[in-house]
């Protein structure tokens, strides 16, 4: 099978930030993602509690240049004042072209 | 009921690992909320309008002094930062959806059928929202000038810029689900009015056995989250309990009077003194996590569910009641 290289960025965030969080994926352009709901404890120790909802994971596979442009808003908007963490990998796709 | 409350904070204390579904909390919420909104409307469709208007200013007075007088005490007496004392006073500026039907309950098992104005449950969904809204401005142009002030070095992280707007905020506050709830739950009631209420009064009816036992499970769960929450009394800190206290009585006196110069009834006034004196839990939390998230939520969260809720239910309720007896409200 003909595979291609392309990026996996995850994202795991509080869930309030879903819809923001799916807007800037999207704008920095991304065709699609997947959201899970998921649970966990981080570095701040404690979640924001059980009003505000548990963790989410959001996954997307992009190309360098759009996973680097989401970094940037995450970096700028999200990591200085809420519970979220992002990290990228290598993934091998089929139909390169569903993804960029 | 009280005591599903203190049951649920008592579960906690002996790390019960009894929780309730988050899902059968989202549940119970809405259909107390859009319960509290049909039965509201149904209520409206046979009073008259006038009658509402002198509540409805003394309503949104309220609304318009809790959240400023919470912001400054926190900001002045406590030493909180801008946003903290924003984020608290937003809490303490809205309503708590329970504490007001706790309160119905109190009052009309003290004062009997009637005794509380049909016309409350409206006067509930017009302070949910000033009050948040006016702290979190606060909030961020407390912070906007604070950033602007100390010339934000280069490099640090410029929050100003990537604020949400203030129409983002609205359109968020006013589609949250407790305004949605309540607000379409009253439309509908006007429509249907008390023929159309008859088929579903069983399921819906504040008075009837599904409605309380739905009511008191709420309670359970709120007394568990309140429970958990007991440990971060510590970190919140001396000031913050006593704020958590002190200021429900002020707000509480102050929707008291207030309610009687608009010449509501005693009973009426009781439920406007405790709307004035409660804390909100479910609309504030969200709204204020996502436009000023430099708001340490343990402050907000234990002040609302950990001091000020239980504290209107068990002393503060039957308190308003007294001063609202006192006043004599017409």
């Amino acid at each position: 099978m003909n595979t291609h290289n392309l990026t996996l960025l995850v994202i795991v965030a509080e869930a309030l930030l879903k819809d923001r969080l799916i807007h800037s994926i999207r704008e920095a352009g991304a065709k699609g993602f997947t959201v899970t709901e998921v649970a966990g404890e981080g570095s701040r120790q404690r979640r924001v509690g059980e009003l505000l909802g548990d963790n989410i994971k959001i996954e997307v596979i992009v190309n360098r240049e759009i996973a680097d442009r989401v970094l940037v808003v995450l970096q700028k908007d999200y990591f200085p004042h809420f519970a979220v963490i992002a990290y990228l990998s290598e993934v091998q796709v089929v139909r390169e072209e569903k993804y960029v | 009921m009280v005591l599903a409350f203190a049951f649920g904070i008592v579960c906690r204390l002996i790390k019960s690992e009894l929780a309730i579904p988050r899902d059968l909390y989202t549940s119970l919420s809405i259909y107390l909320l859009f319960a509290l909104g049909l039965k509201g409307g149904v209520e409206l469709s046979h009073s008259e309008w006038k009658e509402l208007f002198l509540p409805a200013i003394a309503t949104i007075v309220i609304g318009c002094i809790t959240p400023i007088s919470s912001y400054l005490t926190l900001r002045h007496l406590g030493r909180f930062s801008i946003a903290d004392a924003a984020g608290i006073a937003a809490h303490y500026g809205s309503v708590s959806a329970v504490t007001f039907i706790a309160t119905e309950k109190f009052v009309l098992a003290n004062l009997g059928e009637g005794s509380v104005a049909p016309f409350m449950p409206t006067l509930l969904t017009l302070l949910e929202i000033p009050g948040i809204q006016i702290a979190l401005a606060i909030g961020v142009l407390g912070l906007a000038k604070s950033n602007a002030s100390k010339e934000t070095a280069p490099g640090t992280p410029d929050s100003v810029s990537s604020r949400r707007s203030m129409g983002a905020i609205w359109h968020e506050l006013l589609t949250a689900r407790s305004m949605v709830l309540l607000v379409g739950g009253m439309v509908i009631g006007i429509i249907v009015g008390y023929d159309g209420f008859a088929s579903v009064k069983p399921f819906f009816d504040k008075g009837e056995w599904m409605f309380k036992g739905a009511l008191t499970l709420f309670l359970l769960e709120m007394g568990l989250v309140a429970g958990s929450r007991l440990s971060d009394l510590r970190r919140a800190g001396i000031f913050l309990i006593i704020f958590g206290i002190v200021m429900p009585i002020i707000h509480g006196a102050l929707g008291v009077y207030l309610g009687s110069l608009a010449g509501l009834d005693a009973g009426s006034c009781t439920v406007l003194g405790a709307m004035a004196a409660s804390a909100s839990y479910i609309a504030a939390p969200p709204a204020v996590r996502m436009t000023l998230p430099e708001a340490n939520p343990t402050f907000y969260l234990t002040a609302a569910l950990a001091i000020t809720f239980p504290f209107n239910l068990l002393f503060g309720i039957p308190l308003y009641f007294r001063m609202a007896l006192a006043i004599g409200g017409t």
